[in-house]
């Protein structure tokens, strides 16, 4: 049986030449970056390298990007240091219904300590209305954190116009960009963000690094304290092998970005209409056409998107429903929930998305395999049979 | 051999299951029900089936094993058919039996279709108890039959009275014939990390088994209302705290000072009143079951004679059966039979053999 990946939004491997480029950092060139003998100084010059290489994917400048652990470091930085350093300013935070959890929860624990947080509704498509926005912001709003693309339906916002409706009011603009690096242009010279969150494992570099762009003279409390590493932003001995491997990522990113995106374009675009051709009451959730180039989240009416994924686990084949970080068990998708798509069709729900290893044989091993499975589902699922016998 | 699922608790019986069945060249799936968050509660007990450490130990043992393992989110219909059952049940002065229903309505209900949705010809269960097939000939169409398990200090069928025969065909117990002993040699044997865990005896969604904590943290209201203690004459005896902290055949907690001791014998719900007695008024000549489930045969057309326990841990005592209208049960004892609970389970054995069995309503 073939094995084939689908859950690049969950995670992606390392790429060959990232795994390459770190492994001098292991052993050969380890040095704490923050000495000045030569052990320090010569790892310190791959640092900035990749600094470089970080900041160039982004059409940023190298002071303007940091390194965490993680995105959801990231994204909690973002969010909570912003809060913190505004707080006497004013302690309203706007963000949307679909954003990942580590934006709603830190929004949800900012509210246990007394900040007041608008969850903008979304649309069936998955996007805001922007002039609820533009009314939501008022004197005490010192933070917009709005994601760039949504993880489980690839929904693209428009990050441009909320971010100029941002800076027009003087508020804090955050984007997660954590699915869309890589998959999305993004210029930010051009584009009106304050502050961007990237994660190493949604770009082919290892899990355990993130990265955090904050556009110069933006407040930031930090999250934690110790040496004065990265710009007194986060502390903590740098990790050099793997800020090298996001680096390289980068670099991987930006070279292969144009050839990678159509491929992945015409591969989702073949993945989808091979299941719409071969299997009925299949129904796309996401916006149709502003959409990561790779995700494709789609219900399977009448059947549970639990048994489907597992079911496709069975036969070697691994895609997701609802997030990656929850318990274990599968709950519906807030996302999808959000976005007034009912319990059902929720539940009935699967993400698949693409990534650069995935080939058309991959593409057409699973449309081969799925409808047999949807069809086994369906003649033993209640609600297909009252279905079918009430259109006789 | 075909494609099985397994419901793995994380406790050694289950896990010792699986490793049987896989032995056996059964395709194994191990399943794992996700029903209840501790913190629901608001407690983080641990060691308590269906906990987070629970779900660890099930999924290692599956690593272990090499088999497969998922989680199963039912938490919302966990929460439906058995907890609130177990809440409204106590709310109408029953005591309730949320593992009998738990296996009915989860286990054999909505964990079973997922083992077919996966495509398993059977559920396993780490269960002591027998399934077996009748084999009539001709003279009509086999009937699966529900024993004991061999070992009788561990004999679980009395929480499985309400298996249906498309059921049975679908579910298997590869324990019914082991001895526990048995199974914990061969859970250490085999090497499995759970051969010594320890078993948890109580309802594995109430913290440290203390159910009068659990009803009054969700129906604070209901559940301190005082009221008053009753005889069988009507003379007022004393005034309870609240009626659901008092089950059948209770006499801690009462208050009563009187020559005699005297024991719950009824909860009046519609009054708010415990009716208190002495102990020779616990004593009881029969009862009324409803829904009851036949496992050996369709239905009761004739007195029978059997076997009925009345609780888990009751030895079984002999009656006879008599059919009612609406598919009820009267079972009238030889001998009377003290502290029978309505809302409790009755199951009607002979010998090893589950007839079936139904809810009490109502002690005669």
């Amino acid at each position: 049986m073939r094995r084939v990946y689908l859950d690049h939004n969950a995670t992606t491997p390392v790429h060959p030449e990232v795994l390459e480029a770190m492994m001098p950092f292991f052993q050969d060139q380890f040095g704490n970056a923050s000495s000045i003998h030569w052990a320090g100084r010569e790892v310190k010059k791959y640092l900035d390298d990749a600094r470089e290489k970080v900041a160039a994917l982004l059409n940023a400048t190298p002071e303007e990007v940091i390194f965490t652990g993680c995105g959801t470091e990231s994204d909690n930085m973002a969010v909570k240091g912003v809060a913190y350093a505004l707080q006497d300013k004013g302690r309203h935070i706007i963000t949307t219904e679909v954003e990942h959890h580590a934006v709603l929860h830190t929004c949800q624990f900012l509210e246990k300590a007394g900040f007041e947080v608008t969850y903008l509704p979304v649309d069936s498509d998955g996007l805001i209305d922007l002039e609820k926005l533009r009314l939501s912001i008022k004197n005490q709003t010192i933070l917009i954190t709005i994601m760039f693309a949504n993880n489980e339906t690839g929904t693209v916002f428009p990050v441009q116009e909320i971010g100029e409706m941002a800076r027009g009011k003087g508020v804090i603009f955050h984007t997660d960009a954590i699915q869309a690096v890589g998959k999305l242009p993004i210029d930010l010279k051009q584009l009106p963000v304050d502050i961007l969150s990237l994660s190493g494992h949604k770009l082919y570099a290892p899990k355990g690094i993130g990265a955090q762009y904050i556009r110069a003279g933006t407040k930031l409390t930090s999250l934690i304290h110790g040496g004065g590493q990265e710009r007194n932003r986060r502390a903590g001995t740098e990790n050099i092998p793997y800020i090298i491997g996001l680096g390289k990522a980068s670099e991987i990113a930006q070279r292969d970005f144009q050839g990678r995106s159509e491929h992945l374009l015409a591969l989702r675009e073949r993945l989808h209409r091979g299941i719409i051709n071969r299997i009925p009451h299949v129904k796309l959730n996401g916006h149709p056409t502003k959409r990561l180039p790779n995700t494709l989240n789609l219900s399977f009416l009448y059947i549970e998107g639990e048994s489907l994924l597992l079911n496709l686990d069975l036969e070697d084949i691994a895609v997701s429903s609802g997030s990656a970080c929850t318990s274990g068990s599968l709950e519906p998708s807030h996302v999808l929930l959000a976005m007034g798509i009912p319990h059902e069709i929720a539940q009935s729900a699967i993400r698949l998305s693409l990534g650069w290893s995935n080939t058309q044989e991959d593409v057409d091993y699973v449309v081969e395999v799925l409808p047999r499975i949807v069809q086994r589902l369906r003649d033993i699922s209640p609600l297909y049979q009252k279905r079918v016998s009430r259109s006789k | 051999m075909g494609r099985v699922a397994v419901a793995m608790s994380g406790g050694v019986d289950s896990s010792t299951a699986s490793a049987i069945l896989k032995d056996e060249g059964y395709e194994v799936i191990g399943l794992t029900m996700h029903l209840w968050d501790q913190t629901q509660d608001g407690k983080g007990t641990f060691g308590r089936c269906c906990s987070p450490e629970d779900i660890h130990d099930a999924r290692r043992v599956a690593d272990q094993i090499g088999i497969p393992h998922y989680v199963i989110n039912l938490r919302k219909a966990f929460e439906e058919e058995v907890v609130d059952y177990f809440v409204e049940e106590y709310l109408r002065g029953r005591t309730p039996n949320p593992c009998v229903r738990c296996n009915d309505r989860i286990k054999f209900g909505y964990l079973l279709r997922k083992a077919e949705e996966l495509g398993a010809k059977a559920l396993a269960t780490g269960h002591y108890a027998r399934i077996e097939s009748d084999d009539p000939g001709k003279k009509r169409p086999k009937r699966y039959l529900l024993r004991r398990g061999s070992d009788l200090n561990k004999d679980q069928s009395y929480f499985l009275f309400t298996i249906t025969q498309e059921q049975m065909s679908k579910v298997f117990f590869p324990l019914g014939e082991k001895s526990k002993a048995e199974v914990r040699k061969q859970a250490l044997r085999l090497g499995l990390r759970v051969a010594q865990k320890s078993e948890s005896q109580e309802i594995c969604f109430i913290p440290d088994d203390d159910y009068r904590r659990f009803m009054e943290t969700r129906k604070p209201r209901e559940f301190s209302k005082p009221g008053e203690i009753i005889n069988r004459q009507g003379k007022v005896m004393g005034l309870h705290r609240g009626l659901y902290s008092y089950t059948i055949g209770q006499r801690r907690g009462l208050g009563i000072s009187a020559p005699h001791p005297h024991y719950v014998l009824e909860l009046d719900v519609e009054r708010n009143r415990i009716v208190a007695g002495r102990e020779e008024e616990l004593m009881a000549q029969g009862l009324v079951a409803g829904g009851v489930n036949w496992i050996s045969f369709p239905k009761l057309d004739r007195e029978v004679e059997a076997l009925v326990q009345i609780r888990y841990r009751h030895p079984g005592a002999p009656a006879v059966l008599f059919p009612l209208e609406g598919g009820k049960v009267k079972v009238h004892f030889k001998i009377p039979q003290r502290s029978i609970t309505p809302g409790q389970a009755a199951v009607f054995y002979q010998g090893d053999e589950v007839l079936g069995g139904g809810w009490i309503e109502k002690a005669l």
